[in-house]
């Protein structure tokens, strides 16, 4: 029992080497999260299709939704909750307000690592000639 | 009601099963998920008919109105050319892509064909593509329901779906798809930006510019066909598309095989 001293600084130096990455992080800013940034096309256009915390949780099942209508039914215009139209396309539309992909879609999409496969096949206008 | 040992747990072990079958039930009913009812519906401009069908006039046909309609389809679907592809090396003709394109007489017709063909047909290219078969072959070939009839008679690709197995292809008897043995941008010089290219690994063929009718304009090859091509209503006895079929005689490409294609071709 003569080494509960050494036991016990052993076992605060081992749990604080193990939580020193929380500590170190704690003052700097780079754990802060992705931020996307809305262009200023889409700030003009003022309301996207729901409400921004809603578009971030839901834009994937919604793009899912689309493709379905809009591949399978030719249904392609979108009536939203509060009776706006759009037109169901990731090129024309999102991309149009959204004209920063690298800024917006992109910035959220590492920061989550996650690699969706849209842009393998869908166009960004500012990408192609 | 007096409740006893014996109730609890009859009604207990029901409740386990119930519980148990719910999640294994809904993980069979995960399918495509549509956007709610009431919040899509057609563009008003959509052109719709009960079965689109196509009606071609070999007689208005040259080779080189032959490859303008190639030219503009291609154009505008973003197919790739292997002649853009900066790196001879990545050429290789038998990666070609196309949707619809000139064939001579005897290799559209291979049915038909005679030792003594009419004379016209040595001078012009048959355009041939899907011919949007009211019984599909590549549709039952498919396993992922990638190509699917819709109930308009366009046999329609989801490059979504599309895992490039080319079962498709196997199927169809008329050759109409490609596979893209590659990324096929770097062999698209110019991109229409309304239509999306198609990824490595993926079939692709006509689709009847179905993203066109959806917006009420015709299919890029009748616009652009001088009167050669026409694309209309199979039951609408009274359009003038069907006029077309009663005052000519026309053929259809390996009928024999029971695809029974929807593409029309006035010899």
């Amino acid at each position: 029992m003569n080494d509960k001293i050494k036991i016990i600084a052993g076992l605060i130096i081992f749990v604080a080497i193990c939580l020193s990455p929380f500590f170190m992080g704690l003052g700097s800013d780079s754990n802060k999260g992705p931020d996307p940034v809305i262009s200023e096309t889409a700030k003009k256009k003022g309301k996207c299709i729901l409400e921004k915390t809603e578009m971030a949780k839901q834009h994937m099942v919604i793009l899912d939704q689309w493709r379905n209508s809009v591949v399978r039914d030719a249904q392609r215009v979108y009536t939203t909750k509060d009776g706006k139209r759009f037109d169901m396309s990731l090129s024309n539309t999102c991309l149009d307000c959204h004209d920063n992909k690298k800024e917006f879609c992109d910035r959220c999409h590492d920061y989550a690592s996650v690699t969706p496969y849209c842009w393998d096949c869908h166009i960004n206008p500012k990408e192609v000639k | 009601m007096k409740n006893n040992r014996r109730d609890f747990l009859k009604i207990a072990g029901v409740a386990a099963i119930g519980a148990a079958v719910k999640p294994a039930t809904s993980a069979y009913a995960i399918g495509e998920q549509f956007v709610p009812e009431g919040q899509a519906e057609n563009k008003s401009s959509v052109k719709k008919a009960t079965k689109w069908g196509v009606v071609i006039d070999t007689n208005k046909l040259t080779k080189e109105l032959m490859h303008k309609i190639s030219k503009a389809c291609h154009l505008e679907h973003n197919v790739p050319d292997e002649k853009n592809i900066e790196n001879e090396d990545h050429r290789n003709p038998n990666h070609e892509i196309k949707w619809i394109w000139g064939e001579e007489f005897k290799h559209a017709f291979t049915d038909k064909t005679d030792r003594y063909l009419a004379d016209k047909f040595e001078h012009i290219e048959i355009p041939v593509l899907c011919n949007h078969c009211v019984n599909p072959s590549c549709v039952k070939a498919c396993p992922t329901k990638a190509t699917f009839s819709r109930e308009d008679g366009i046999v329609l690709m989801d490059f979504h779906r599309c895992i490039g197995c080319r079962f498709c292809m196997a199927a169809c008897p008329f050759g109409s798809r490609s596979f893209n043995f590659k990324d096929p941008r770097p062999g698209i010089k110019k991109h229409n930006k309304k239509f999306p290219t198609r990824m490595k690994g993926v079939v692709e063929k006509c689709n009847l510019c179905a993203e066109r009718l959806a917006v009420g304009k015709n299919p890029v090859c009748m616009e652009v066909s001088e009167g050669a091509i026409t694309i209309g209503d199979l039951e609408n006895e009274t359009s003038d598309f069907r006029k077309l079929l009663k005052d000519n005689y026309t053929i259809r490409r390996k009928q024999s095989l029971g695809t029974e294609p929807s593409v029309y071709y006035i010899v």
